[in-house]
């Protein structure tokens, strides 16, 4: 499998070429140097992304909590994660960082406030 | 009239306004107001839940809110004081004072010994770029889209067309996706991305959304609410080619077309403002032309990361503070701060050098993009600093430092040249 790599670890942007199969790189061309060797490596085995989005709050129309993923979650279990959090509401206080939905999808990733709300 | 006095007082509470506030009391002022015409402070960070803040500042991926709380946590602790729900209708640079309306005690006066203009920007509307077309519901600025949806939780539409490629059109193409909604494709009129490479990726790449670049939307039909753009490519002079028009259905259209600062109180007060960035004109400690009065963050040129605004705004908070204090170093000499190749605008756009050694960093953006090339800082025809860079694009802001106690001509100009 060849997978193109737009880097965005610098202004540069360098499109790099990986190839490789089943998690395995076997090469990588069009690098501008380590860092993007790196960050195309990781991207081409298994892309993270944080998420962030918002939770509907019990008692209120017009506001919303914003909220994140604690750590990078899988890019393909974005929309698992945000089906979960869509069943979710909270009730306030909030802190901020406090843990709104546990172990999200069993990915091990907390989704919290990024926001305190009283 | 309510009056109030105070040393330093701050028109808005972005983060612009909050970064100068903190670095005022650092420095010296005693008594700091940041007056906010909103109920809450942040800025349009209240609106960014977006990942992707404070990674120069922090070195960490923070979303907005997370970013400014950093901010109130300090003004907090520092004893700055608010007057929110107060919205600022004229700063008389003259005497010093800040007229507003205030919810609780109805037209005010701030008396201060300096001001610092903070108020942002706002985005380029339909009206200022003109697409022909009729005016159906469904037409939205990417930014208020972003405030209907991330602040009072209306959703604005389920298959979308964006018309420009900032960053605020992209983060808000990703929201709508993972909200459910189809986003069709993103239409850009130059040939290369307005925004940064990473929200391409991260908001377009990652869930298929196409990006047209060299198009634009020549038409919008619908009646009541939109029911589609008419999309063509570009020649070389931005003309569409209207043989290759085609109809793409949509019930939304967002325009992502660019930011202007919010100049109306600046230019009242009587400031000169500068051309090309549509904000004050402003020396390196981030003085208007009327002394006293100082500007930073979106006001004075649109910035792409906030952590260039904290930094820029704390130079004005300081600032702000020595001119309160009665301190700031007179100016001695006044050096012009001018464009050379593929550079568009410069921040400051002068320097008032004084007798004190000073490291100045100037902020600019270039004209088109460009691989290896060297930026360089020229006092006369003397080079005076340089710097080698990989990549520069018209999205990203560069930076080069000076230091102005060498500079001997009356100008220096910054140029960017291809790599010898
Ligand atoms: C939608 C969007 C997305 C962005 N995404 C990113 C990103 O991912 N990463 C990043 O680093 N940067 C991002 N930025 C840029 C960053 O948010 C801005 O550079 C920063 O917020 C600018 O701060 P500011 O304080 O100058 O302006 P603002 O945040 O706009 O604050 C200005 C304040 O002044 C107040 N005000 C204005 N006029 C008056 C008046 N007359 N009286 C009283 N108060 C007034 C306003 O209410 C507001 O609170 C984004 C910007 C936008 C608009
Ligand atoms: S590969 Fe290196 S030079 Fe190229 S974009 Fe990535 S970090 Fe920048």
């Amino acid at each position: 499998m060849v997978k193109e790599i737009i880097c965005t670890v610098c202004p540069r942007g360098c499109h790099i070429t990986v190839e490789g199969d089943n998690g395995k790189v076997n090469s990588v061309k069009g690098e501008g140097c380590k860092r993007g060797l790196d960050y195309a490596t990781a991207e081409f085995i298994a892309p993270v992304r944080i998420l962030t989005t918002l939770v509907k709050i019990n008692g209120k129309e017009n506001e919303l909590l914003p909220v994140r993923s604690n750590k990078p979650l899988l890019k393909e279990k974005l929309f698992d994660c945000m089906a979960e959090i869509k069943k979710v509401s909270v009730n306030l206080p909030v802190k901020m960082h406090d843990v709104i939905v546990k172990d999200i999808c069993g990915t091990g990733v907390d989704i919290v406030a990024t926001k305190s709300l009283n | 009239m309510y009056n109030i006095k105070c040393d330093v007082a701050i028109v808005g509470g972005g983060p612009a306004g909050l970064a100068a506030a903190v670095s005022a009391k650092e420095n010296g002022a005693e008594k700091v107001l940041i007056i906010e015409r909103d109920s809450s402070l942040g800025g349009i960070l209240q609106q960014c839940i977006h990942p992707g803040f404070g990674l120069t500042r922090f070195k960490e991926e923070l979303t907005g809110p997370e970013y400014y709380s950093r901010f109130t946590a300090k003004t907090d602790e520092l004893g700055v004081e608010y007057l929110l729900n107060s919205m600022v209708l004229e700063v008389d640079s003259e005497n010093k004072q800040v007229i507003c309306t205030n919810s609780e005690y109805g037209l005010t006066t701030v008396s201060a010994k300096s001001i610092v203009l903070a108020m942002g920007c706002r985005e380029r509307t339909r009206a200022n770029i003109v697409v022909p077309g009729t005016r159906p519901a469904g037409l939205y600025t990417a930014g208020s889209a972003q405030r209907l949806i991330n602040r009072q939780n209306i959703m604005v539409g389920k298959k979308v067309v964006i018309l420009g490629s900032g960053d605020i059109g992209m983060i808000m193409a990703r929201r709508m996706t993972l909200e459910g909604a189809k986003v069709v494709m993103v239409v850009e009129l130059m040939d290369y991305l307005a925004g940064l490479t990473r929200n391409r990726v991260q908001c377009l790449d990652d869930f298929g959304i196409p990006l047209k670049l060299a198009h634009t939307i020549t038409a919008i039909e619908g009646k009541e609410r939109v029911s589609g753009v008419k999309i063509a490519p570009v020649d070389e002079n931005k003309k569409p080619i209207k043989e290759k028009e085609e109809f793409v259905e949509c019930d939304t259209v967002l325009f992502s077309v660019g930011l202007i600062p919010e100049n109306e109180l600046t230019k009242k007060a009587g400031i000169e403002i500068n051309r090309v960035t549509n904000g004050p004109t402003v020396d390196q400690y981030m003085q208007t032309t009327a002394p006293g009065i100082f500007a930073c963050g979106n006001v004075v040129h649109v910035n792409d990361l906030v952590d260039n605004v904290s930094k820029e705004s704390e130079v004005a908070g300081k600032y702000a503070a020595e001119y309160a204090l009665g301190t700031l170093t007179k100016t001695v000499k006044e050096v012009a701060v001018q464009v050379g190749r593929n550079v568009r605008y410069l921040c400051p756009h002068k320097l008032n050098i004084g007798d004190k050694e000073q490291k100045v960093t100037l902020y600019f953006r270039v004209l088109f993009p460009e691989n290896n090339v060297v930026l360089r800082a020229l006092d006369g025809d003397k080079k005076i600093a340089k710097k080698k860079e990989l990549r520069v694009n018209p999205g990203e802001m560069c930076s080069i430092t000076v230091d102005a106690l060498k500079i001997t001509s009356n100008a220096i100009t910054v140029e960017v040249v291809k790599e010898a």
